[in-house]
């Protein structure tokens, strides 16, 4: 198992697309690390400049701190799961898990009890003379989980490695892939679009956009401590509400208001008269509460029951736009067009500055 | 309904008889005597003689022919679809300055119209001493077997997903291992397509046999059968008869592999 550090990657294509810019990360021996971003972020291009399989623009990588930058892939010594599988249509699976090792020129007999192994591990033993045309989109993702384990590897490359999958087995697949890495103990970057299987996967988030690290953390630092109003309303779901509001100061604290919205902050918080300032709501910290302790009040537009919760989507009187989503019990008690009034958990109002997204100052 | 269905018989058999004619013709003429040849023509000969067989390998030695039109043929193909495999691969994947240059080139090079090359050719041959050697004929057909086996190949190597070579490039196989491995196996029947139709086009050729062999020791097929007329009479039964000997083999191929060349020609074509 190996660390992996990227120091002032970046990457240009030739048609000048920027993939990557002035990248530095450090992931630990042993770390499962997930690159999170919406597509044309770049992950998969961090992960391709990892794996070798793309030359990095300018920058250095290095595993155990050993530069490979230069280094092709096959000399590595790091596996990839592909989105696609990308298992070798022609060779049955025992072949597809044992080219690896083959190619290493190790024993006949020692490859035999590694596949057994790496088979037994992910239940695929039954499948191991089938061909990859005869196997399920299940089966396929166990058989590339496979191909990448019984190399025992420096490190695991996952790129969206479950987005192939339906929802139910997404879910076991993910909890599987998280007790592996366990077990394995083993250096692991998974990239993902899926905000959900970052938090609920990763021991440390990386948050992507264009080409730029915008956060990197364990997942709830970045789901509480959002460094930008990009992080803050791509992680968390439903997403986070933001409102553009001016501040005014009284007496106590801060004001920020806008059209019939208005929520009083305590202390100054760094803000001045007249700024203007995005404040961002989760869904789950607003609440529905009598009319008299009302930040606002507005009509019920849309109600999604979601289960053990109910999202309401609320238009504030006066406001335009996209309208306040609301998480509240699932009891029912609302309906379209329903007249409610609103109330925000003080604790949790989050500040980003106007102009560069940046958060004023963490709750 | 059954008239339109008739109708639509009618019209492919219109079609087809003009082209299917001469090949019956061919065929039924070799197995009717020489004398009966311009005497009785019958679409239903009334009997079928194996005399011009017996001449053609008997008194004419028809062996040699074949021989020398499998050894030229099968060189060139082998030749071509081993060098045109890695050529292709290497224009189809690498990145390097000029690719698109050169795959202009070496369809250009096709382009040239063969008598235009059979001189200079000739020259260069005979400076080098191979006419009337199989060298002699190989070299000179492979000018046109690349192109065609390079302009093919690409196509289909072009059309293997770029991630399976990743992934044995992450499972630590260079390129050439990944090319035996992975490449080649999944491209095999482009390379099959692209076998046979070089081996048809060299089993076929002409105008390079007659020009760079001299005697019947070195005559290919169509040479051995062009040459068949003598000073004083044709014999157009043995001619036939090689005919039908010199096409069998190739219609054989044709028939059992025609799926696979139309999907190589048009793969290659459309991802081309």
């Amino acid at each position: 198992m190996a660390s992996i550090t990227i120091e002032h990657l970046d990457k240009v294509y030739s048609n000048g697309h920027v993939a990557a810019r002035d990248l530095n990360l450090a992931i630990r021996h042993g770390e499962l690390l997930v690159l999170v971003g919406p597509s044309g972020s770049g992950k998969s291009t961090v992960l391709r400049l990892i794996a070798g399989l793309e030359r990095p623009t300018s920058g250095r990588i290095l595993i155990d701190d050993e530069d490979v930058t230069g280094v092709p892939p096959e000399r590595r010594d790091l596996a990839m799961v592909f989105q696609s599988y990308a298992l070798y249509p022609h060779k049955s699976v025992r072949e597809n898990l044992a080219f690896g090792l083959r190619v290493r020129r190790i024993e006949a007999a020692e490859i035999r009890d590694r596949v057994q192994q790496a088979a037994a591990t992910l239940g695929i033993e039954p499948l191991l003379d089938r061909k990859p045309a005869q196997l399920s989109g299940g089966q396929r993702q166990r058989v590339a989980l496979g191909r990448a384990l019984v190399r025992e590897p420096r490190a695991f490359l996952l790129d969206e490695p479950l987005s192939n999958l339906d929802p139910l087995l997404r879910a076991d697949t993910r909890a599987e892939l998280a007790l592996l890495h366990r077990r394995l103990g083993a250096t692991m970057v998974h990239v993902t679009h899926d905000q959900e299987e970052a938090m609920t996967l990763g021991a440390r988030v990386a948050v992507m956009r264009d080409g730029q690290l915008e956060q990197v953390g364990t997942p709830l630092e970045i789901f509480r401590r959002p460094a930008n109003v990009f992080v803050a309303t791509f992680l968390g779901s439903p997403a986070m509400n933001v409102w553009r509001c001016s501040c005014a100061q009284t007496g106590a604290g801060t004001r920020v208001a806008y059209r019939g919205l208005a929520v009083d902050l305590e202390g100054t918080r760094n803000l001045f008269d007249q700024d203007e300032v995005l404040v961002g709501v989760r869904p789950h910290d607003i609440g529905l509460v009598p009319p008299g302790d009302a930040d606002a009040v507005g009509r019920v537009e849309v109600v999604e029951p979601l289960g053990a919760t109910t999202l309401l989507h609320v238009r504030i009187d006066g406001m335009a736009g996209r309208a306040a989503r609301i998480v509240v019990p699932a009891d029912g008690a609302v309906a379209i067009d329903d007249e409610v009034a609103i109330r925000i958990r003080r604790d949790r109002v989050y500040l980003f500055d106007e102009r560069t997204g940046m958060a004023v100052t963490p709750p | 309904m059954k008239v339109r269905r008739m109708l639509g018989a009618l019209g492919v058999a219109t079609v087809l008889a003009p082209l299917l004619f001469p090949l019956y013709w061919m065929v039924m003429s070799s197995f009717t005597q020489e004398a009966r040849l311009f005497a009785a023509p019958a679409l239903v000969p009334d009997a079928l003689v194996l005399d011009h067989y017996r001449a053609l390998f008997g008194g004419r030695d028809f062996w040699t022919p074949i021989r020398n039109s499998l050894i030229v043929a099968g060189a060139t193909t082998g030749l071509s679809v081993g060098l045109g495999a890695l050529c292709a691969y290497a224009l189809a994947r690498l990145q390097f300055r000029g690719k698109t240059v050169m795959l202009a080139f070496v369809l250009a090079v096709s382009m040239f119209p063969q008598i235009s090359i059979v001189s200079p050719l000739y020259l260069l041959l005979r400076e080098l001493r191979m006419i009337n050697t199989y060298p002699g004929l190989v070299l000179p057909y492979l000018t046109f077997a690349m192109p065609l086996t390079i302009w093919l190949l690409v196509g289909f190597f072009r059309q293997l997903p770029a991630e399976l070579e990743e992934a044995a490039a992450m499972d630590g196989a260079g390129r050439l291992r990944s090319l035996r491995e992975i490449v080649l196996p999944l491209a095999w029947p482009g390379l099959a397509t692209t076998a046979i139709l070089t081996f048809l086009y060299c089993w076929n050729e002409f105008l390079f046999a007659l020009s760079f062999t001299l005697g019947p020791e070195r005559y290919t097929v169509p040479v051995a059968i062009a040459l068949f007329r003598g000073q004083y009479q044709v014999p157009w039964g043995q001619i036939l008869a090689a005919a039908v000997v010199a096409t069998a083999p190739v219609a054989a191929i044709v028939l059992v592999a025609q799926r696979r060349i139309v999907a190589g020609l048009t793969a290659g074509a459309v991802k081309g």
